[in-house]
């Protein structure tokens, strides 16, 4: 079994209006078989041992479904590993890449503002979803399947824009701090099923109006999101928000509620 | 409360108004150059090309107009953009590592500026008669005599200069790298996208980037090797007045 010594940085920050800096920590004897929150943990033990203010990391699943791991590990959001969150990145796949000094900095962007540490607000996605991203109609208790027929491809479309855990890593990789795949792939999963057409194009210009009003960038089509993203959701969904807002904007007859106010 | 949300004051409307009058410029460059191309045909055949342009007034404003227009929002949607960008990520990472972008993306903002002052002095140069490179000009360079009515021999005589190759080329390999991720990013802007085409998106931005840049370089190309040389024919066009 493979041991390291890690050099640390990782971004310490009081609060929201502190100011934050790097704090350099050395992380003994890391076994290959950790996952990379559990030499978190590890270092935090030894941290707390020594009188010392543990590292604040956000975590809860840790099977990489609940999107709450957010670090930028060495400039990657969520680790160098392709879908992967940080969670289910083992040290081995570190040690692979010959790593021994690891930066750690949280999601970076004005709509997050820094809880502590490494931990950040995401409340603004939560927000987004508030404005429009639920079915309002009453769709009835579970169907017997195939009662409403759905075309394969088209399900399974909806469905992978449906695997959006909404962990932010979009907005962290993006160089403009856009979250318009967040966005777009809450738009698109209802927008392409039956039950989520009666409301689609009202739901995607509510969405976008918050999505701007909490001060996200907007896409310059880079394409980072895609590959930042745990799972792996297509900026070809970017387009289709892009075309059903622009459709919406220019057909629409009414106006739609104005934005919850962000925080 | 009800609220009316302009297109414009949205991101994605700015970035639809953005690949709008991108692709309004993108079609003037390939009108621009296939005109050009006329130079291969001959002095003549040039120069009465360059004479037919000017023969309906309507239409030439109407298209300078019409391209002010989308120079101007584009220019005006892109700083807006940029400004409320940077604002989006007040505190920068101290490691950042791009894993999909490329080298035109990330440079969009050096580019278009660029293009900028490339399209100021290229209309300075040729379209505003030899204000700044005809002899006796602010920067005259000696032997530029310019011709009022053969814009052949200005355009010839001009690329047998170097202050008026380098920019010139600077400018059309700005217009190729900018191109590259505009003409693919005006795609995805617009929301224009389909499975079993999206593959051709970004091979039309290689084509038409690459067709555009070589088609250009292929003037002064031309002039240095010898194959294109001034005309000692004599035209005589008010309308180039």
């Amino acid at each position: 079994m493979k041991t390291k010594n890690l050099t640390l940085h990782v971004w310490r920050q009081d609060g929201p209006d502190a100011k934050g800096a790097f704090e350099t920590y050395t992380a003994e004897n890391v076994n290959e078989h950790m996952s990379f929150l559990e030499m978190l943990d590890d270092l935090n033990e030894k941290l707390i041992i020594e009188g010392k203010e543990p590292i604040a990391f956000d975590h809860d699943c840790r099977e990489g479904i609940c999107g709450s791991c957010n670090i930028v590990v060495n400039g990657y959001a969520h680790g160098p590993q392709e879908r992967t969150t940080v969670c289910q990145l083992h040290m081995r796949h570190v040690f692979a890449l010959g790593w021994s000094e690891i930066w750690l900095e949280p999601w970076r962007a004005a709509a997050f503002p820094v809880i502590k540490d490494l931990v950040v607000d995401r409340g603004a996605l939560d927000r987004i979803i508030q404005s429009g991203g639920y079915i309002s109609i009453r769709t009835g208790s579970a169907r017997d399947a195939n009662e409403t027929p759905i075309p394969k491809p088209i399900s399974d479309r909806a469905f992978d824009a449906a695997t959006c855990i909404g962990c932010g890593a979009c907005v962290a990789a993006c160089p403009n701090a856009s979250a318009s795949l967040f966005t777009a792939a809450k738009v698109s999963h209802l927008g392409m099923l039956p039950q989520g057409q009666t409301e689609r194009f009202d739901r995607v210009r509510k969405m976008v109006a918050q999505m701007d009003a909490e001060g996200f960038g907007s896409c310059t089509n880079h394409g980072e999101c895609e590959k930042a993203c745990p799972k792996g959701i297509s900026i070809d969904f970017i387009a289709q928000m892009n075309r059903d807002f622009v459709k919406a904007m220019v057909t629409s007859k009414h106006d739609v509620e104005a934005p919850n106010d962000a925080e | 409360m009800q609220r009316a949300l302009t297109l414009y004051n949205t991101t994605i409307g700015k970035k639809a108004v953005m690949a709008a009058s991108g692709f309004i410029l993108l079609g003037f460059t390939v009108g621009h150059l296939s005109g050009n191309l006329k130079a291969f045909a001959g002095p003549t055949e040039y120069n009465e090309y360059a004479r037919w342009l000017r023969t309906v007034p309507a239409l030439l404003w109407g298209a300078r107009i019409a391209l002010l227009f989308a120079v101007l929002a584009h220019i005006g949607s892109a700083f807006q953009l940029w400004k409320r960008n940077k604002d989006a990520r007040p505190s920068r990472y101290q490691k950042n590592v791009s894993v999909a972008t490329d080298y035109a993306a990330k440079t969009m903002y050096f580019s278009g500026p660029i293009l900028l002052f490339y399209i100021l002095f290229h209309l300075a140069h040729l379209t505003f008669g030899g204000m700044l490179f005809g002899e006796g000009a602010m920067f005259g360079i000696e032997g530029y005599a310019w011709e009022v009515s053969n814009p052949y021999n200005n355009m010839v005589r001009g690329f047998q200069h170097w202050p008026v190759v380098i920019p010139y080329v600077l400018g059309v390999v700005a217009l190729g790298v900018h191109l590259f991720h505009g003409i693919w990013s005006m795609f995805q802007s617009l929301g224009a996208n389909h499975p079993k085409y999206n593959h051709l998106r970004r091979d039309l931005a290689i084509g038409l980037a690459a067709l555009l840049t070589l088609g250009n370089l292929s003037f002064p190309i031309a002039v240095m090797a010898g194959y294109l040389e001034p005309t000692n024919l004599t035209f005589h066009f008010p309308e180039l007045m």
